[in-house]
This record gives C-alpha cells, sequence and structure tokens, in this order.
C-alpha cells in the first residue's frame, strides 16, 4: 500500500531533504519499517530498543492521531497520508496534553497537525486589550497561538465589562495586560503572553511590532491606527485592522506592499468630527463579531490557507445583520506604500491626527481599545 | 437615475435616521449635490472645497457597487438606474 509520508525538518537529513516520501507497508509500524530500510538513521529517530514508536515522536495517519485508532497496528491504505512530528528541542513539541487541547483541529484536512504546528509557532499583537482586543485574544489563545503581545497601558474599569469579555469583575482596576495574560493562561497554558504595559509610541512601535508575524488592530484612535498601519509595513508584517462604531464594523486585512489603511483612508478626520465610541457608544456585542472575524483572519494567515480579505473591505451592519463587501486596492499615489512615498519612517502621529495622543487614563488615549 | 445610497450611521441624522435614502443623479457629483439638497447638512460632512470643486473629504470614501470611485471616474463616474452608493467614513475604532 503506497502511502504518502510527511517528513519534518529535523529528519529530513537522512530522507535526502525531501518533505515528502513514498512508503510501503500493511499498517503504520510498516510503514516506518520500510522507511528504515530506505533511509537509514530514520528508525533511530522513530523507534525505540523495542521497536516502538518513541514517546516524543506523534504519528498522524490522515491528521489523526495514531494513539487514537490503534497505534502503531493501524492498517494503511492506499493514498493515506502519514505525518510523523517528533518533539523539537526548546519545547514545541507536541504533548498528549496538546494532542488533546487540539484535537478539533487535529483531525481537520485543511489544518491537521501541520497546520496546527503552524499556529504554534505564530506570533501575533494585538494593539489594544479592549473590545475588539478581547475576542482577538481569547480566540488565538484556544487556537493555540504560541507566542501572544498585548500592547495595552489601561486598566480595567467596570464600563469595560459590557463588551470586553477578557476581562472579569474581579480583575476592575488591574492593568488590562495583566487581566488578559491570567485570562489566556487560564485557557491555555500553552501559550507565551507578552505584555507591553505602555502606550504604542514612534519611539517603540518598530521594535514592538517588529517582532511578530501579524498585528490586530483594536486601537480606539486615529493616531495609533495611523502608526500601526504605517509600523507594519515598514515591518513587513500583516495588518488584520477592525473598527466599530454604534452597529457597524469595518474588517480589512493588508499584506505589506499590496495596499494600507492610507490607501483606503489617505488622512484622519479633523478631531471632532467622527465620534469615537466613548462619545458615541457601542453595542456590546459589535466588538465580539469584527473581532471573531480579525482573529478568523489571523488564524488562516497563520494556517495559509483559503482567502484573506485582501483588497477587501467587509462592512458588517450589526442592526440591519448585513454583510457587504467592497473591493479596495493600493493607491500608487499612497504616501506610505504607494510609487512615490512621502511617509518613508514613522511621524509625528499626534500632529497628524491634530489630536493629543494622550488624553488620559479616562478616555481614548492609545494603546487601549473598542 | 434612481440610486440606492447607504448611509453609515454617524451621518444618519441628517437623514432622519434613515438607513437608505434613493436619489436621483446621473453622475457622482450630482448625486452628493442633490443628496445635500434632499438632507441639508450631509453634503458639507463628505465633501470640502477643491481646486476643481468640491471633492469628498480624505477621510469619506465613496464606493459605487462595490467599486471606490477614485479608482473609477472620480465625481464624474455616471450612474445608473439600480445602482448602490455606499458613504464610507474612516471609524476611528471604539471606546475603551
Amino acid at each position: 500500500m503506497p502511502v504518502r509520508v510527511y517528513i519534518p525538518t529535523p529528519f529530513r537529513s537522512v530522507t535526502g531533504n525531501r518533505t515528502f516520501v513514498d512508503a510501503d507497508g500493511l499498517d503504520v509500524h510498516g510503514v516506518l519499517s520500510d522507511l528504515d530500510q530506505r533511509f537509514p538513521g530514520f528508525g533511530e529517530m522513530v523507534f525505540d530498543e523495542e521497536r516502538a514508536v518513541l514517546e516524543h515522536v506523534n504519528v498522524y495517519l490522515n491528521n489523526q492521531e495514531i494513539t487514537a485508532l490503534e497505534g502503531a497496528d493501524t492498517p494503511v491504505a492506499d493514498g493515506d497520508e502519514l505525518a510523523v512530528i517528533p518533539a523539537i528541542a526548546g519545547g514545541a513539541a507536541m504533548t498528549a496534553e496538546q494532542v488533546e487541547r487540539y484535537s478539533r483541529h487535529l483531525i481537520m484536512d485543511q489544518v491537521g497537525p501541520i497546520g496546527q504546528r503552524k499556529i504554534m509557532d505564530g506570533k501575533v499583537l494585538a494593539v489594544g486589550a479592549g473590545g475588539l482586543g478581547s475576542p482577538v485574544l481569547v480566540y488565538l489563545a484556544a487556537a493555540g497561538v504560541g507566542t501572544i503581545g498585548i500592547v495595552d497601558f489601561d486598566v480595567v474599569d467596570r464600563s469595560n465589562l459590557q463588551r470586553q469579555i477578557i476581562h472579569g469583575t474581579s480583575d476592575i482596576g488591574r492593568p488590562k495586560v495583566d487581566s488578559a495574560r491570567d485570562r489566556i493562561h487560564d485557557m491555555n497554558p500553552n501559550v507565551t503572553v507578552v505584555p507591553h504595559n505602555e502606550p504604542l509610541t514612534s519611539d517603540n512601535a518598530m521594535e514592538i511590532i517588529g517582532q511578530y508575524d501579524i498585528v490586530i488592530n483594536g486601537a480606539d484612535n486615529f493616531a495609533t491606527r495611523y502608526l500601526v498601519n504605517d509600523t507594519a509595513f515598514f515591518t513587513s508584517t500583516v495588518l488584520v485592522d477592525g473598527s466599530i462604531f454604534l452597529f457597524e464594523g469595518q474588517v480589512s486585512t493588508y499584506f505589506p506592499g499590496e495596499g494600507c489603511y492610507r490607501c483606503l483612508y489617505p488622512a484622519p478626520p479633523p478631531p471632532g468630527m467622527v465620534p469615537s465610541c466613548s462619545e458615541a457608544g457601542v453595542l456590546g456585542v459589535l466588538p465580539g463579531t469584527v473581532g471573531a472575524i480579525q482573529a478568523t483572519e489571523a488564524i488562516k494567515v497563520l494556517l495559509e490557507l483559503g482567502d484573506p480579505l485582501k483588497n477587501r473591505l467587509l462592512l458588517y451592519d450589526a442592526l440591519a445583520m448585513d454583510f457587504r463587501m467592497v473591493k479596495i486596492r493600493r493607491d500608487p499615489k499612497c504616501p506610505l506604500c504607494g510609487d512615490a512615498p512621502t511617509v518613508t519612517e514613522l511621524i509625528d502621529y499626534e500632529e497628524f491626527c491634530g489630536s493629543p495622543f494622550h488624553e488620559g487614563p479616562a478616555n481614548g488615549a492609545n494603546g487601549a481599545s473598542s | 437615475m434612481s440610486v440606492e445610497v447607504r448611509v453609515p450611521s454617524m451621518l444618519q441624522k441628517f437623514t432622519g435616521g434613515e438607513k437608505i435614502v434613493h436619489i436621483e443623479a446621473a453622475d457622482i457629483g450630482e448625486l452628493l449635490a442633490n443628496l445635500e439638497a434632499a438632507h441639508p447638512g450631509i453634503g458639507e460632512q463628505l465633501m470640502e472645497p477643491g481646486a476643481d470643486g468640491a471633492q469628498l473629504r480624505r477621510f469619506v470614501n465613496v464606493f459605487l457597487n462595490d467599486e471606490d470611485i477614485r479608482f473609477l471616474d472620480g465625481m464624474s463616474t455616471a450612474t445608473s438606474d439600480g445602482d448602490v452608493l455606499a458613504i464610507l467614513p474612516a471609524l476611528a475604532g471604539g471606546a475603551r
């Protein structure tokens, strides 16, 4: 029975650097033994002295872990796919706890152990642990994103709890990054949380955002929104942007060099012209929907799966329960990512947006969110 | 040419709370002028004086049938019966 076998990076030294090899056997053990014969050294990597599969090696047949089947005796059929996933030094192993925790992902063809590994290797930054950040952080943590950064310098206020589901009543008065970290660790202790308990500014944004694969924008003000956009471009970080107002939301995903928030909105409105949610209000569940969409986009980008909201802007109207899509594109005249850029480094966003960068912790400064 | 105009929450105070209004116009420039005539005050939110007459504010986008008019013929973009126009101002994000 010819079976296709995925060979992970640490084992490729014995397979001539091939990622996929074909092997024969009646069951999983037979396939692994066949590989051992054809690629000397392979057996030592997967078998113990009694030819049992080593405990730190997980084997997946068609994305199902074999211990959930019949172990090494699980029969294989023509066209099956086998993946051999070892523990990797540095703690990237898929432990038994993780296999169980992520089992609903692992049995999906579109995710599987390889996809789950991509999620676990992912580094995602949430700007703001507020309305949008709450569902984003909870779902990213639940999915097992390996490193989650949180930028927020705000403390939990009772009025946040109408929508900011990552915080609780007992967290009132605590820094949001601490409250969010505790909730994340309770949900999934496998996640490394990096708290950035400070305002995001032109001085620290490059260093902070540059550490991540994806930045999810849940900022509550235009200055931070443009700062995150520009920094994402300069650091080649994918940006999942989301914004909300009353009953409406907008979401788009920007890939560096393929259009940005400035292509859509070249300049912010003058201060006071567009009210913030703290002035106008927001339906508590609205950021839940929009944030969950942002989290979905981030997971898809990590998985390299499906069609992200690239060059598309999703418009959500909760009252009409209407989802619409409009086309957006890179603007050749964009001052940031256009053909003749005039913004070539981070600028003074306070001046650009004509509003104080810090208004104090009580109302709408940067870092916190929706 | 009757165009269906989708008005964002932020501007519905000018349309008496209506989310959708219908405006007769042959192109976008005329449409926005007629929109202002029908709903006084909304025009100022969307447009500002420019070198070639009124132009859209830079934090407002107008999409005709899901295409940004900046990538069509701008204010001169012709409209047809049954077209849908969406007005999208930038949203700050939210409340803390």
